[in-house]
């Protein structure tokens, strides 16, 4: 891959809070169509490295550089940074105050000052992408874990964002949700969407990730490629890890 | 007079029926207005007082803030902790005294009600706004939107519902204090009641009917506001919607069929 297609690369990133060291010193990249799967133990820093690329944690010291900008820098503008990058997260976070239609419109339409028109198109072709299109008039509290996530998928992909984030997407679900999620991501991916993934599902990592990153106690311990850190690990922390999920 | 309870109500009424109205609108307007800016004093003190400060803004950004929501917090409390009576009197005659500001009678009685309610609302909306998951601000803050977008779009809207019975406390104090604006010369329900009290010498009687009309004006609107509350959940269900309403079992909203529409490319 050539040096131009990098969107995201992030350098000597940590980030403390208080004398709690949660990163330590972490590189990695990302370029264009790349699916990057975070795994590791809880508590491993792998949610926060996340936060800190969308700044909803501001790392201490390092840089993320976007398309070579460092975004860490104060004169950037985190509003309009992360309208290119998308977060979806474990909780979804949806609001309540709005159906899924409006939760899918508002942000293109404050955000990327669309006309309610485009943005309204926009949103029903994402939610069909995702099965939501017939759920739009329904309120985040009248769905399920899973309905939720795929609305909150939907809403993050109207915005058209260059690189997705999802923290844990399918940690708060039960086994069947965390199918349908799983199986809309599959999809993304094969898209050629440009995916960071913090997840538990092993499975998933493996099958639809080109590039793995295992993470503990707040470093990057371990990465490559998923045949390179799920068959042959070379890292004792990475094997001791990944016997507890490869066993079953 | 007659001898009777109701025979002396009935007379009260039929001399004075108009100024009991009269004095009772008077009421009902200074409580209205004072709690309808009140709720703009406080929601405006509440968006300032829960902007985050992050530590890469700059040193005068920082500087302001402290400054305003200092300023701000002041304001809440003094208000909040002085009587509404004192306030009237140093407001009132003070400034005429002091500063030869002669505002009128009803413009300090709109005045000093609206900013007490203000800073009781201010702490109000602040719990509103606490009472909001903050992973809805992040959701609001990771699709790029700016603080006072996710406040106006996301979060006020649910505070405010979340701090609707408050703010019917708020209109049922007001209806019952603004007797005591009564001592700034306002001609309201308790002020009107004095009177005619006096005049006959029938305090029993003429608080009877005051208490009554107090008692309907703040039951009328803590049962519509009750009311506002549930039109502002919305309803229970949902329609779902379909490409095709005319078939069978499927829902009542149309959304298009991507198969048949062109859509618009992209990624």
């Amino acid at each position: 891959m050539t040096k131009e297609n990098i969107i995201l690369d992030i350098h000597h990133l940590s980030k403390t809070f208080g004398t709690n060291v949660v990163l330590k010193d972490i590189d990695f990249s990302v370029s264009t169509g790349d699916v990057t799967c975070i795994i590791g133990a809880s508590g491993s820093g792998k949610s926060t490295l996340l936060r800190c690329l969308n700044l909803l944690e501001t790392p201490t010291t390092g840089e993320v550089l976007y398309h070579g900008e460092d975004i860490t820098n104060a004169t950037v503008n985190a509003a309009s940074y992360r309208s290119h990058v998308g977060m979806v997260f474990q909780n979804f976070n949806l609001f309540n105050n709005m159906n899924v239609l409006k939760n899918c419109m508002v942000g293109q339409m404050k955000v990327l000052k669309r006309d309610a028109a485009t943005a309204k198109k926009n949103a029903l072709f994402f939610l069909d992408k995702v099965g939501m299109a017939p759920y739009i008039n329904a309120k985040p509290r009248q769905l399920s874990g899973g309905q939720k996530q795929r609305v909150a998928i939907a809403r993050a992909l109207a915005m058209e964002p260059e690189v997705l984030l999802f923290d844990e997407p399918t940690s708060a679900l039960d086994p069947q949700m965390v199918g349908e999620v799983l199986e809309v991501m599959r999809t993304l991916a094969g898209e050629g969407l440009t995916m960071i993934i913090v997840t538990h599902e092993m499975a998933f990592a493996r099958d639809v990730s080109n590039h793995v990153v295992f993470m503990a106690d707040g470093v990057i311990a371990e990465e490559g490629s998923p045949a390179q850190i799920f068959e042959n690990p070379q890292n004792a922390q990475t094997k001791e890890f990944l016997s507890r999920f490869m066993r079953g | 007079m007659p001898a009777s309870f109701g025979g002396r109500i009935m007379v009260i009424l039929q001399n004075y029926g108009m100024s009991f109205l009269r004095g009772a609108a008077s009421s009902m307007l200074i409580a209205l207005v004072g709690t309808a800016i009140g709720c703009v004093i406080g929601f405006a003190v509440g968006i300032i007082q829960t902007i985050p400060v992050e530590k890469k803004d700059s040193a005068v950004k920082k500087i302001l803030l402290g400054i305003l929501k200092f300023i701000l917090n002041a304001y809440v409390e003094i208000f909040r902790g002085t009587p509404m009576m004192a306030q009237a009197m140093l407001i009132y005659y003070g400034s005429m005294a002091l500063f030869n500001i002669h505002m009128s009678m009803w413009f300090a009685a709109f005045f000093i009600v609206s900013i007490n309610t203000g800073a009781y609302m201010a702490e109000t909306v602040r719990g509103g706004i606490l009472s909001i998951d903050p992973g809805q601000t992040e959701g609001a803050m990771a699709i790029g939107m700016t603080h006072f977008q996710t406040m106006t779009a996301v979060i006020l809207p649910q505070a405010l519902r979340n701090i609707m019975p408050q703010i019917g406390n708020n209109l049922i104090i007001n209806i019952k204090d603004t007797c005591v604006l009564s001592i700034i010369g306002i001609v309201e329900l308790f002020y009107t009641t004095k009177g005619v009290a006096g005049a006959y010498y029938t305090y029993f009687e003429a608080f009877t009917i005051a208490m009554v009309i107090y008692f309907i004006m703040t039951f009328a609107c803590s049962r519509i506001l009750r009311h506002l509350e549930s039109k502002l959940d919305g309803p229970d269900n949902f329609d779902l919607a379909t490409t095709d309403t005319l078939a069978y079992t499927s829902g009542m909203f149309k959304y298009p069929d991507k198969k048949k529409e062109e859509v618009i490319p992209n990624d």
